[in-house]
């Protein structure tokens, strides 16, 4: 086998359920290494919750998830031990208020991956500079624009080397003129290599980047393939509603 | 504690129209409530003149009861502040247990808090009091203290247990998904945040406990009140020897909840 087709992340057949309300209804697919796959859809149709659950911060009520080869579901599986391989970056940024952007992106090195505080800060700020936001090392989080603190997300994961990041809707939370410089920093780490699987409503990066793009509502995947077959002629009459009024 | 809800963003879906604000210590004298802000000064100022003028002024009367009494003050601040910090300590373990996901753990948490907020303080003080005092030998003070932080605690973990609720969801989901532990999330993360939403109403209970360390005059503490007490039965002069106790409390109140403000207004500054 190839490294392109070795499989990063597999979920096969699983379904999740809020009470009675069916969130997601047997789900399978697979991310390979290196792969950039786009999940879209309308909301409510269960795109963020099996991201969130191919992290563990949803249960999941039948199915599998793999992740690396470790299978999540597995309560024998250590679940910290898998989110340090898989990065999650959330719409809200979620960075801690009470550090500031260097120890946001050094605190999870040193508690989680046992690194000396200065070469934390070395891998910190060789990251911050890469997204281009290193003069804010010493700023704390509310100080920075919407698009600064998801770019400090970003880093922020990437500095636990993960093997592939998730990201949930990482512009829906910004103003329209800050979404191109996040958007820019995934390109750039999507040209890297970095496995990727993003949720997101922005088309332009999903035609872009995608290796393949998977279109979901009421928590099914109605359609998956290349981002020129969907975005193009889809054959599903959902996906082509979705799109004429998205587009 | 209703105050604290005030800093909870989870409540406001049903509490935010009808919000009252009541702490069970001494009104907090914000600048923004004028009339509170000029009370404060009035009866601060005005307690403290009026020691000066009755020390002074009627010194055969008042002098010695002033004379006689600042080892019970002594003794009401330590009882005070042992209290609170042992409360603290009882409150965070209670906070966390009520938060558990373990089945026995919540239980034992919640039975404490709910059986503890169940029963007045001052039979809490009698019965710990006198348990204590059966199995082990401890210093008087060190019981009552003990006692005092026991109810104390119940209290404080319902407002620990606010404060790491207020604390939004994805700080810890943020913080898992790098790989943290819960525990490493809820040490690094979630309560160093939340001991700055808890801090104000643990200043509130601050002075809650200090009224209410009076309370421990009846189990053999020589406090503020017990002191005074000593020197009424001495002197039979009850009416001047509680008006100085009742003086200095309202002063030392005043002092810690003008105190308390200043904090949080710093505090706010800070974010």
């Amino acid at each position: 086998m190839t490294a392109a087709s070795r499989p990063m992340i597999e979920v096969s057949g699983v379904s999740k359920y809020f009470g009675s309300f069916r969130a997601l209804s047997d789900i399978s697919f697979t991310v390979n290494d290196g792969e950039k796959v786009v999940i879209i859809g309308p909301s409510g149709s269960g795109k963020s919750t099996i991201l969130r659950a191919i992290n563990c911060l949803e249960t999941i009520d039948r199915g599998r998830i793999t992740v690396g080869g470790m299978d999540i579901s597995d309560p024998k599986t250590n679940i910290c031990k898998v989110r340090e391989e898989v990065g999650m970056v959330f719409q809200s940024f979620n960075l801690f208020p009470h550090k500031t952007v260097l120890e946001n992106l050094t605190l999870a090195q040193t508690v989680v991956r046992k690194r000396s505080k200065k070469d934390a800060e070395q891998i910190a700020m060789e990251l911050l500079h890469k997204v281009n936001i290193a003069e804010k090392a010493d700023a704390y989080p509310a100080k920075l624009s919407g698009g600064q603190q998801q770019r400090v997300a970003i880093a922020r994961s990437l500095a636990m080397n993960p093997k592939a990041i998730l990201f949930d809707e990482p512009t829906s939370a910004l103003d329209p003129e800050m979404i191109g410089e996040v958007l820019d920093v995934m390109k750039t780490l999507a040209i890297e290599g970095m496995t990727m699987v993003v949720v997101t409503h922005e088309m332009g990066f999903a035609r872009e980047v995608a290796d393949r793009v998977i279109f979901m509502d009421h928590g099914k995947i109605v359609e998956e393939g290349t981002p020129e077959h969907f975005f193009t002629a889809p054959s599903h009459e959902r996906a082509k509603l979705f799109l004429s009024q998205i587009l | 504690m209703i105050r604290l809800a005030l800093h909870l963003p989870m409540l406001n879906s049903q509490s935010s129209q009808n919000q009252i604000e009541v702490g069970d210590g001494a009104a907090i004298p914000h600048k923004s409530d004028a009339g509170l802000f000029t009370a404060w000064r009035i009866a601060f100022f005005g307690a403290i003149v009026l020691c000066l003028f009755l020390a002074f002024g009627r010194p055969d009367q008042y002098m010695a009861i002033f004379m006689f009494i600042p080892d019970g003050i002594l003794v009401t601040f330590k009882v005070t502040v042992g209290a609170i910090l042992l409360a603290i300590v009882f409150g965070l373990i209670a906070g966390l247990g009520r938060l558990s996901n373990n089945r026995f753990i919540n239980g034992t948490a919640s039975l404490y808090v709910e059986v503890i907020r169940g029963i007045p303080l001052l039979v809490q003080l009698f019965y710990i009091y006198y348990a204590l005092g059966r199995f082990v030998k401890i210093p008087d003070i060190l019981s009552a203290i003990i006692a005092m932080a026991f109810c104390y605690g119940a209290y404080m973990a319902e407002i620990f247990r606010a404060g790491i609720q207020s604390i939004s969801k994805g700080q810890m989901e943020a913080a898992l998904s790098l790989g943290m532990s819960r525990r490493q999330a809820m040490s690094e993360v979630i309560l160093p945040q939340a001991f700055k939403v808890v801090l104000p109403p643990i200043g509130n209970e601050f002075i809650a406990l200090l009224k209410d360390s009076s309370l421990v005059s009846i189990l053999a503490v020589s406090d503020l009140l017990r002191r005074g007490r000593e020197y009424a039965s001495e002197t039979f002069n009850y009416f001047e020897t509680y008006t100085v106790i009742a003086l200095i409390y309202l002063i030392l109140t005043l002092f810690f909840s003008k105190l308390i403000s200043l904090m949080e207004e710093r505090l706010n500054d800070g974010r």
